[in-house]
């Protein structure tokens, strides 16, 4: 391995983390602002132009309170839960391809750190990882609320993946392809052969499912159970304070960028845009790529808008509507979804094929 | 520089896993055994097998142990205190380790002397492609449909049984 790769690849990766981690940070702010948007009020506004500073201040504020480990927790486990909950949620973005090639003189740079061809896989390992962080925290609490909140995080988790693994098994059936890097470019442009590109038009119900799957996944509200405050006081996080509380609630913040981020590559084109050609014609190989990477933050930011959005809209479910919805809908569904996408599949081959023959 | 690190990462796993029987707390064990199921990914990984590898951590380190760690949790297992279990117990749990490390031992001398000239092993060295999920799949509904078939129906007849365990019977209320 070349040096100059590993710089490159060095660059790309802190990039990516400092983005991930701004973007985190002044999603509390959006969410305030968004939240105060709603209910008709101002947010914060006091820090800053228009409180542009707030961010800060809470994290100055979070890292500057006591710091308190029950007496009888388990102190290891204690602090590795956060730890472990903030490590799964920055890792999964290291698939996600953030652009197309760019060229600066000789040197191609790819504007993704690997590119495994299980990379649909890797992401699922990281999100099946993330309940871990909770888990652990949860139970080192060795309180009751805690507990519950773990468990709960645990089964919701668990029931989740598997309407989200059936959902994305229909999706491979289209594009044939686990890569992500692959995925992206067979979304190119917007419009092809009399159809949208974009697989969010080729699977909408696998797209729909896809996206309750990920708002229980990040524990985000209406699925955000495992931190029920009219049950279980604080949930999984009821003994944490100081930073190691920041720490989860950024790394919800971090899960909800990452999914957004993997939803906008699987089902809206990822970096691809209309008309994307004549710009990348118009304004060079070095240009042109980097607004499609403003494109994908754009779709980013329009999801992460959207989990806002439906948070304070639709308020908690009970449990066992949770369990109901997940177990005796979602599931069905997807498996609905991959029965008809292998008839679709196998309709529109048979046409194909019939065609070419007359 | 690989050999070296398939060394580290067998010496974690044995590590790990005899952590798994020693640790007392029964939720610590389960925390080892996942760091154990962690390092089998990385050997995967070093065998060039990234399908299984990632399957590995998805279904075992990802569903299955969330699980075991579930139900410990829900059970609050969490005393450090083990039952005495009687005489015959240990000296049959004994026994019958003893004989699974001789089975083992044996088949793994089979496998090293039957290893020179064998094309099977040259084949994971020289294939690339033989862990992508492509070559699996070729493999799996050409070669080896039939069994492929059968552990589909074995897993289909498990998921009716747990159904059927688990439902609630009907209670006539008069």
């Amino acid at each position: 391995m070349e040096l100059s790769l590993v710089i490159e690849k060095f660059i790309l990766i802190t990039g990516i983390f400092a983005v991930s981690l701004v973007v985190a940070m002044y999603s509390t702010l959006a969410e305030r602002k968004v939240a105060g948007y709603l209910q008709d009020r101002v947010g914060p506004n006091r820090a800053g132009w228009g409180g542009i500073f707030q961010p800060l201040a809470d994290g100055i504020k979070m890292f500057l309170k006591e710091e308190i480990i029950p007496a009888q927790a388990s102190k290891f486990l204690f602090i590795a839960g956060p730890s472990l909950a903030i490590l799964t949620a920055c890792i999964g973005s290291a698939v996600i391809p953030w652009g197309s090639n760019i060229r600066i003189g000789d040197r191609v740079v790819d504007l993704q750190v690997t590119d495994i061809n299980v990379g649909i896989l890797y992401i699922f390992g990281v999100v099946s990882l993330g309940v871990y962080g909770i888990m652990i925290g949860g139970w080192a609490s060795n309180n009751k609320f805690s507990l519950m909140g773990a468990i709960r995080a645990a089964s919701q988790n668990i029931s989740y993946e598997i309407a989200m693994g059936l959902s994305i098994i229909a999706f491979l059936m289209v594009t044939g392809s686990l890569s992500l890097r692959t995925i992206t470019e067979q979304q190119h442009g917007f419009w092809a052969n009399g159809w949208f590109t974009w697989y969010a038009f080729q699977q909408p119900l696998g797209f729909l499912i896809f996206l309750v799957c990920a708002f229980a996944e990040t524990n985000r509200t209406p699925f955000d159970l495992p931190e029920c405050e009219t049950e279980l006081v604080g949930g999984y996080h009821t003994e944490y304070s100081s930073m190691k509380l920041g720490f989860y609630l950024f790394a919800e913040y971090i899960n909800m960028f990452v999914s957004s981020a993997v939803m906008a590559t699987l089902y809206f084109g990822g970096y691809n845009y209309p008309g994307m050609d004549w710009v990348n014609a118009t304004l060079g190989p070095l240009w042109g790529p980097l607004i499609g990477v403003a494109v994908l933050l754009l779709k980013i930011f329009f999801f992460i808008f959207f989990f806002m959005w439906v948070r304070w809209t639709i308020p908690r479910f009970r449990y066992d509507q949770l369990m109901n919805l997940g177990w005796k809908v979602l599931i069905p569904l997807a498996i609905a979804n991959i029965v008809l996408t292998g008839v679709w599949i196998t309709a529109k081959h048979t046409l194909e094929n019939s065609v070419s023959i007359f | 520089m690989n050999i070296s690190v398939f060394y580290l990462i067998a010496f974690l796993s044995v590590f790990f896993s005899l952590m798994v029987i020693f640790a007392k707390n029964p939720v610590h064990s389960v925390i080892y055994l996942i760091i154990t199921f962690f390092t089998f990914t990385i050997h995967y990984i070093l065998l060039n097998a990234q399908f299984l590898a990632i399957v590995n951590f998805i279904v075992y380190m990802g569903a299955i142990m969330v699980l075991f760690l579930f139900v410990l949790m829900l059970l609050n297992l969490n005393k450090e205190t083990e039952p005495v279990k009687s005489l015959l117990v240990k000296l049959a749990g004994v026994i019958a380790g003893m004989c699974l490390l001789v089975v083992l031992a044996g088949s793994l001398k089979a496998i090293s002397t039957s290893a020179k000239g064998n094309p099977s092993t040259q084949e994971v060295v020289q294939n690339l492609d033989l862990g992508t999920v492509k070559y699996l799949g070729k493999v799996l509904f050409a070669d080896f449909l039939l069994p492929f078939e059968v552990s589909s129906i074995l897993l289909l007849s498990a998921m009716v049984g747990a159904v059927l365990l688990a439902k609630r019977e009907k209670t006539e209320i008069s």
